[in-house]
């Protein structure tokens, strides 16, 4: 399993679908990453050679924000909304749909999965 | 989808006068605006503001980090308590 940007161990797969599973990297940055290398996208995973690896290396780290550093960014964003008390940061905080969905049913992504009504009902008469 | 570039960020010329004014004495007042669709400029930087919510005037004291936003993202139109049932 060869190791591209630090931990990720890509498998068995063809290298434009293998880079997918680096955080922030999908099919389209893949082969945008895979032609500026100028690796070829058919080649499976484990049959790059170490050179192939290190340009695919070079031209991530050269311009692309993957992994923690992209987590790093988006949490920052987050936190960001969250201090300056603008309404995106208050949906944040409260962990609803930050961008006007309804949440009258679904948002269900966002609430987490579905309290049981029926006990609080009971509870209340 | 966003506004055209070519058009630059909207705002209010009535509150772009009034910040003008006040940056040129120099004075720090609150100003009182209904203009909540106003982008925030970085000449808003260090004001306050008080935007209206449809019911009364919030004051937003503008940071670096608000640059970009609008006014009205700051000054919340609705009260959310609790659910009937968690009372």
């Amino acid at each position: 399993m060869p190791r591209i940007v630090g931990v990720d161990v890509p498998a068995q797969k063809r290298i434009d679908v293998a880079l997918t599973y680096i955080h922030g990297v999908g099919r389209l940055l893949s082969n945008k990453i895979l032609a500026e290398a100028g690796v070829d996208p058919n080649i499976r995973a484990k049959d790059l050679t170490l050179e192939d690896v290190s340009k695919i290396n070079v031209v991530i780290q050269g311009g692309y924000k993957v992994e923690g550093d992209l987590r790093r960014e988006v949490s920052a964003n987050i936190k960001r909304l969250i201090s300056t008390h603008s309404y995106r940061g208050l949906r944040h905080r409260m962990g609803l749909p930050v961008r006007g969905q309804k949440t009258r049913t679904n948002a269900r992504t966002r609430k987490g999965p579905r309290r049981a009504t029926v006990a609080l009902k009971r509870k209340a008469r | 989808m966003p506004r055209s570039l070519k058009k630059g960020p909207y705002v209010d010329p009535k509150l772009l006068k009034k910040i003008g004014q006040i940056n040129a004495v120099g004075d720090k007042r609150i100003i009182k605006t209904w203009s909540r669709r106003s982008m925030i400029t970085p000449e808003f930087v260090g004001h306050t503001f008080a935007v209206h919510n449809g019911k009364k005037f919030i004051s937003v004291f503008v940071t670096e980090n608000m640059v970009g936003h609008k006014l009205g993202e700051f000054s919340p139109t609705r009260t959310f308590r609790k659910h009937a049932g968690q009372r």
